[in-house]
């Protein structure tokens, strides 16, 4: 007697890349535009990035219906919060809920892998770093997605002292300026489009600072 | 009001057709400290009367944000406002979840309604003691909305609840049909004049006032107090008749005089509930 086999999945992964670099006082999350299925294309214009607060962003890589359904219900509860509490969820604080909400489907998991960024409330750059099910860690940069077993080890080379490899655990913020920070992160992008088939056409680059948010876009290659 | 024999049961009528236990709840409106609202065609503008129980309390908060395009202004029993403020933010968030586009006002308020009802008709609850004043836009338009304890809700051009409303209502009544095509600045200026009707003498200065507007590319938000004494001041409230219609030149020196004299407001008199 074989064990009965499902003859559906409800998941499915649509690919892509995300990647977040933390600084003194500043944040990059990035992540590409592609969505595919299989071997194909479904769009090359599709956003991973949502801005959850004033000084939260998530990009989210995996299946992403599931993400999109994580994303709403981080900003009711975010809507909630700020109701009760008459202030904007700080990023730490944001880090938790999500870590929460995703562990809440422990057996049916959100099946998205995220990278939260931003600003903690000392005005320094924080990045996130989360399994399926809400594992996370607070780190100084982090790769998530298809492309991320070909980044992260660049990423540690580049970015060494806030590596978590390193001990003692030091200070989990890059030395690198902000315009240097987003240079790595297009040099990331362009390796990775090369060697992996989900990861390309365009990367969404939000830069999140003391002044506020800035986007900015790059072009990828389309093969 | 009369004590009798059928006014025990919010379940039990009265013979000549009344439920007491709901008309008692009305009454509770009455004894909170006044809250107005007014609308254009674009914007709404809500506003209260800070009464603090004693001189040593903070007062308590009578407007609250529903959701970006909706705001309520509450009499009564504060403690059921915000209870029912509550459950009004929750039904916008998950009608926004659901539908990905923000909850009608009209819709709400028969939640509301309905919700009030059923505490009419069950033994074993009591009404809310808590008039509110909803004020939203959504795609048909700028609306304000009074719900009652009884269950039943009206829309108004301009309406005013609680203590001494009655002063604040004669102004809305001479002045509401300009309103449908008033500035967003003179619908706040006929809130404050409103309000001011209600404090029978009382000076008025920010402290004792709050303002909460929103409208057409405005989200609602509470106005900050120094915009709200800078209103006052401009609109030459502090102790004067209000203008005729046409937006008067302030009156700067008036103005100022009036509030140096800084009488201090009779606080020993408010009643104990708000």
């Amino acid at each position: 007697m074989t064990k009965q086999q499902a003859n559906w999945s409800p998941y499915d992964n649509n690919g892509g890349t995300c990647v977040a670099i933390a600084g003194a006082d500043y944040c990059v999350i990035a992540a590409d535009t592609r969505m595919s299925t299989g071997y194909s294309i479904l769009t090359r214009d599709y956003s991973k990035i949502i801005q959850l607060a004033d000084k939260s962003v998530m990009a989210s890589s995996g299946f992403q219906a599931d993400v999109r359904a994580l994303q709403k219900v981080l900003a009711a509860r975010h809507l909630i919060y700020q109701h009760q509490h008459n202030k904007q969820m700080s990023c730490p604080a944001m880090a938790q809920l999500l870590s929460n909400t995703l562990y809440f489907k422990r057996f049916f998991p959100y099946y998205a892998f995220n990278v939260l960024g931003g600003l903690d409330s000392e005005g320094k750059g924080c990045v996130f770093t989360y399994d399926a099910v809400g594992s996370y860690e607070r780190v100084g940069y982090s790769a998530q997605g298809s492309g991320a077993t070909l980044i992260t080890p660049f990423l540690d080379n580049q970015l060494k002292s806030p590596s978590p490899l390193l001990l003692p655990a030091k200070d989990a913020v890059t030395p690198l300026s902000e315009i240097e920070a987003i240079d790595l992160v297009k040099t990331c992008f362009a390796s990775a489009t090369e060697r992996d088939i989900y990861t390309g056409d365009k990367v969404e680059m939000l830069v999140l600072n003391a002044s506020g948010i800035r986007r900015e876009f790059m072009e990828l290659r389309k093969d | 009001m009369f004590r009798n024999q059928y006014d025990t049961d919010v379940t039990t009528w009265s013979p000549a057709g009344r439920l007491f236990q709901v008309e008692y709840a009305m009454e509770a409106v009455k004894q909170g400290s006044a809250a107005i609202g007014l609308r254009s065609k674009t914007h709404v503008v809500l506003a209260s009367v800070n009464k603090a129980s004693s001189e040593l309390s903070s007062h308590q908060k009578k407007i609250f944000k529903v959701d970006d395009h909706i705001g309520v202004a509450i009499a009564g029993l504060t403690a059921d406002g915000r209870v029912l403020s509550r459950y009004m933010r929750n039904e916008c968030i998950n009608y926004s979840y659901t539908y990905e586009s923000p909850l009608p006002v009209g819709r709400l308020v028969v939640q509301l309604a309905d919700k009030a009802q059923v505490c009419t008709q069950r033994s074993w609850k009591r009404p809310y003691g808590v008039g509110l004043l909803v004020g939203g836009l959504d795609e048909s338009g700028a609306h304000l909305y009074y719900n009652c304890p009884s269950g039943n809700y009206f829309e108004y051009q301009a309406f005013a609840i609680g203590s001494r409303s009655q002063a604040a209502k004669t102004y809305l009544e001479r002045k509401f049909e300009s309103f449908m095509d008033s500035s967003r600045e003179n619908l706040i200026k006929d809130a404050l004049f409103a309000l001011r009707e209600t404090l029978q003498g009382e000076k008025m200065t920010s402290s004792i006032c709050t303002i909460s507007i929103l409208g057409a590319g405005e989200a609602f938000h509470v106005l900050d107090q120094e915009t709200v004494q800078r209103l006052i001041n401009e609109f030459e409230i502090v102790g004067e008749e209000p203008p005729a219609d046409e937006a008067a030149a302030p009156d700067a020196e008036a103005a100022a005089e009036a509030a140096t004299e800084g009488a201090a407001p009779d606080q020993g008199a408010a009643p104990m509930d708000i």
